[in-house]
């Protein structure tokens, strides 16, 4: 409307009347109103009922909270704004869901897990333990898991460094397609998979029935190089191209380039991923029930001679052998592998928040 | 130590596609000698040819002939990595390495190659380099601070330090003052008038004003169209190119009439 | 100098090499290459040592159900109920989690305040590191305790349903509670993919549908599920593609049995990676190979799946 209209009192058209802005609105505090008051209702219905359940409880009250929060702003606002409001009551349930198992998963693991997770059972192996005999510790799982996954990042980090270099330093055309396309694909071999490789390779080499740390340590590897590559690609993807240029006009070759000014700059990127790379295979378990074995019940330190237990293995048999007692075992085991994945998690973190390159 | 660059037939490719046509210009040393012309033009691309260094483009490529004195850096057994050692670059944006300090950065090219120097020897090169770059009053006092910890002035002269310390003829540099404030940029322009004294500097920009304050020789390129390759029209005396082009375009991209 | 016509001449890309830069190349492009050939030696190796028992078989290896492999004479075995049961687990898990992680994801990106949205992403990631072994223990442990009652009211009102009937397990070792820590396993998977293309809808596609006036859930609508929904898909085959080859949760969790049954409140049925992981130690005779050749059959299916994840989110890269 122009300045001239309005000052023509005398005009005969009536001006057309602004649209309202307001809309008819449910009141802010009226969805958590509802929502106390759906839990309320549901809790003493229940408890009429007699068949008080927390999960039905929960379920019951957000179904109660989500058609009265829709019916009341189908009737109140308006259709559109009531799908509005059912979808987001659907998508907190959805995260709500999500919460259940892992908040669950946690819970049970720390407090069965701590009734035997102890400085002894830190300590002692099952060597000489009977399975319902109230005595016998992870020491021996652990040095196994470590030594397994350390040979499995000694085999996988060089590799999968050098290939993500390739990736994004030198590939060109159809083999870094191939090496692009067949490192997804190799994220997705079943873990078993990777195990029955190692298994039918040892075979061919040394015959029929041979496991040993090594073994588990190259079918973690399998498993740990596709990882390896696809977070080193990303890291060295985020170094700045000006880095390499700049490296490239005082006359530094590629190579020296490559060596001394991209990787530092991604160094503690580079060491994130490899530590997650390392959080992922730690807790495998399948490639090593077939290539390390899973009866090892003693202290092995050697990598090349004998079987070889770990941590998730451990879990594992014991779940199998099915006693109170082994429950207990495999609880406070989990704890343990669950600790260690934390403190994994905890040190990348660290080491990106530290070593990140500094700018003051 | 400056060095004379001719320069005769020059074209460069991107794949198929030719971006910068019939380049022949002679660049006298101990001078400075600007490009100008409009953003897509070429004159980056050419500039980067001069060491090499758009061979790290994929695909780049150039037919023609560059002398550095009497010698062609393009001649088959040329290695790409000595052309670079000999005619140094400094870079729109700075870039410092971030994983240096000030002093290492100065030294990288030496650090970089694996090059052995005694510390003496280090703490030479490395005062040597700052003074000509006029930055040693401002950080004397935290060389072992990381490069990336300086202002955006600060930081391109440390890369100018950088790239003097490895003694280059040469020294290109791409539009050094775009990301700059005025008085960094002020700055920057002194430090040019006194390296020419001992270099040959070409140098790219985009402002007008400043290709009239520091340069000797300016050469104007153009696109003869859109999608077509850029070229060469003119280059001589500065101030001739500023008051008395003898091409109607140079004329009317200096008077900022395009087209 | 030369006196060749520059212009005819054209400079090869680059003059003589460095022997560093020759070995630091060739070592990279040759760590590329390795990583092929492991994935080839996989496949080569797995078939190798399969040939063995598949010519021994008296069986058809894809459509018996039986497993009589722990022998020298005759050996039958087939892989017809091994891969039911895998595809079943999985394809449970892949109802069961999918919507949830749409769901998740959208509550990130779009309905989460800002800060707790950041923590939300942290504890999605820390979901996905967990070991399956520890979802095994918790699906045995705790879980299928749980889930007995459930069972038992779900075959009680909903028992006309074939996938339903009875008579009900009373451990709740059943095929859907494999299928639910399954779903618990793959849900972050699904979750981060969605999540990744739901934060690279254009800004401006979405501002759009809100200048028209459009509610929130109008503008998920018109704007973000139909660029998301190549990411939303390649995440769900990630995801199957993670259930098909799962192990630990289910060989812990099923009671096992060697039989095609649609019943999911009984026990029975079994994957092939757990039948696998069980079968391995006591494996003899033909034991060893006829595993082999069954996690070939895994191998294959996941691989399929795979590849087919990886076309259909590489087509959206190219469209984006």
């Amino acid at each position: 409307m122009s300045a001239t209209k309005l000052s023509a009192p005398e005009q005969t058209v009536p001006p057309r009347p602004t649209p309202s802005l307001r809309g008819r609105t449910l009141p802010k505090y009226l969805p958590p109103a509802l929502l106390g008051g759906s839990a309320v209702v549901c809790a003493a219905a229940l408890y009429l009922l007699d068949r008080w359940n927390p999960a039905v409880w929960a379920i019951l009250a957000a179904v109660l909270y989500t058609a009265a929060v829709t019916v009341l702003s189908a009737v109140v606002e308006n259709r559109r704004k009531a799908v509005d409001r059912l979808v987001t009551s659907v998508v907190y349930v959805c995260f709500t869901v999500a919460m259940v198992p892992l908040v669950s998963l946690l819970w049970t693991v720390l407090s069965r897990g701590l009734v035997r997770l102890d400085g002894y059972f830190l300590s002692v192996s099952m060597n000489g333990v009977t399975p319902s005999m109230d005595a016998g510790g992870v020491y021996h799982a652990i040095v196994g898991t470590l030594l397994m996954t350390l040979m499995a990042a000694v085999i996988s980090v060089p590799i999968g460094l050098m290939t993500a270099v390739y990736l994004v330093e030198y590939g060109r055309g159809r083999l870094r397609q191939a090496i692009t396309f067949f490192v997804d694909v190799m994220t997705g071999i079943p873990s078993i998979v990777a195990g029955l490789f190692v298994v039918a390779l040892w075979i061919l080499l040394f015959g029929p029935g041979h496991t040993n740390g090594a073994a588990g340590a190259i079918a973690l590897s399998v498993l740990m190089i596709p990882v390896v590559v696809r977070s080193c690609e990303e890291m060295l993807r985020l170094v700045p191209n000006e880095l390499r240029e700049a490296s490239y006009a005082l006359g530094v070759p590629k190579w020296l380039t490559v060596l001394k000014v991209v990787l530092p700059t991604a160094l503690s990127g580079l060491t994130t991923g490899v530590m997650l790379a390392l959080a992922r295979v730690i807790g495998e378990t399948a490639p090593l029930i077939l290539t390390a074995g899973s009866s090892a019940v003693s202290i092995n330190a050697n990598l090349f001679e004998g079987q070889m237990m770990s941590l998730p293995v451990f879990i594992y048999s014991q779940v199998r052998m099915g006693g109170a007692i082994n429950y207990e075992r495999a609880w406070a085991g989990a704890l343990t592998l669950i600790i260690i994945v934390m403190l994994l998690f905890l040190a990348a973190r660290l080491v990106s928040h530290f070593f990140a390159p500094k700018t003051r | 130590m400056a060095k004379r660059i001719d320069v005769s037939g020059l074209h460069v490719y991107y794949g198929d596609f030719l971006a910068v046509e019939n380049v022949s210009m002679t660049i006298e040393p101990r001078s400075v000698t600007a490009f100008i012309g409009s953003s897509g033009c070429g004159k980056s691309t050419f500039l980067r040819t001069l060491n090499r260094m758009h061979e790290v483009t994929p695909g780049a490529r150039v037919e023609g002939k560059v002398l550095l004195d009497d010698q062609d850096i393009y001649s088959p057994d040329v290695d790409p990595v000595e052309v670079r050692r000999e005619v140094g670059m400094v870079f729109q944006r700075p870039n410092p390495f971030p994983t240096m300090s000030i002093y290492d950065n100065v030294i990288a090219g030496a650090k970089l190659n694996n090059r052995r120097l005694r510390k003496s020897e280090a703490d030479d090169i490395v005062e040597r380099s700052l003074r000509g770059a006029n930055l040693w009053e401002e950080v004397k006092d935290r060389l072992d601070r990381p490069g990336a910890g300086l202002s955006g002035g600060q930081q391109q002269r440390l890369c100018i330090a950088r790239a003097i310390a490895v003694e280059p003829s040469v020294l290109l540099m791409d539009e050094p003052c775009s990301a700059l404030d005025p008085i960094s940029t002020l700055a920057i322009e002194d430090l040019i008038a006194q390296l020419k004294e001992n270099y040959t500097i070409v140098i790219v920009t985009h402002n007008m004003q400043q290709a009239a304050r520091v340069s000797d020789v300016t050469a104007f390129f153009n696109l003869a169209g859109t999608g077509k390759p850029g070229k060469l029209i003119e280059m001589g005396e500065t101030n001739k190119i500023f008051t008395k082009p003898e091409k109607k375009e140079t004329e009317n991209y200096i008077t900022g009439r395009f087209g | 100098m030369t006196t060749t016509d520059p212009s005819t001449t054209t400079r090869a890309p680059r003059g003589r090499r460095r022997l560093g830069d020759v070995l630091f190349a060739g070592g990279a492009q040759g760590s590329g290459i390795l990583i092929l050939a492991i994935l080839a030696g996989v496949a080569a190796f797995l078939i190798l040592q399969s040939f063995d028992s598949l010519a021994a078989n008296t069986a058809n290896f894809f459509t018996t159900s039986e497993w009589h492999a722990n022998t020298r004479e005759e050996p039958a075995f087939g892989v017809a109920a091994l891969a039911f049961g895998t595809v079943l687990a999985a394809a449970i898990a892949l109802v069961l989690a999918t919507p949830v992680a749409i769901g998740i994801a959208l509550f990130i990106v779009y309905y989460a305040p800002r800060r707790i949205a950041a923590v939300l992403g942290y504890l999605v990631d820390l979901l996905a590191a967990i070991p399956s072994v520890v979802y095994g223990l918790w699906g045995i442990g705790w879980l299928v305790v749980q889930l007995a009652p459930f069972y038992a009211w779900l075959e009680t009102y909903f028992g006309w349903i074939p996938l339903f009937a009875g008579p009900v397990s009373t451990t709740g070792r059943t095929m859907l509670s494999a299928g639910i820590v399954l779903a618990v396993m793959i849900l972050p998977i699904i979750t981060a993919m969605t999540r990744d293309v739901f934060l690279q809808v254009p800004q401006a596609h979405r501002e759009a549908a809100l200048a028209l006036g459009a509610t929130r859930w109008e503008m998920i609508r018109m704007a973000v599920l139909p660029f998301g929904r190549p990411g939303i898909i390649g995440g769900a085959m990630l995801g199957l593609g993670r259930a098909l080859g799962e192990t630990m949760a289910v060989a812990m969790i099923l009671s096992p049995s060697l039989v095609i049954s649609w019943f999911l409140l009984q026990s029975g049925n079994q994957t092939i990676a757990a039948h696998i992981a069980l079968q391995y130690p006591e494996a003899t005779g033909y034991g060893v190979s006829a595993l082999i050749s069954a996690g070939l059959v895994l191998f294959a299916i996941t691989l399929v799946v795979n590849m087919a994840a990886r076309f259909v989110v590489s087509r959206r890269k190219e469209f984006a």
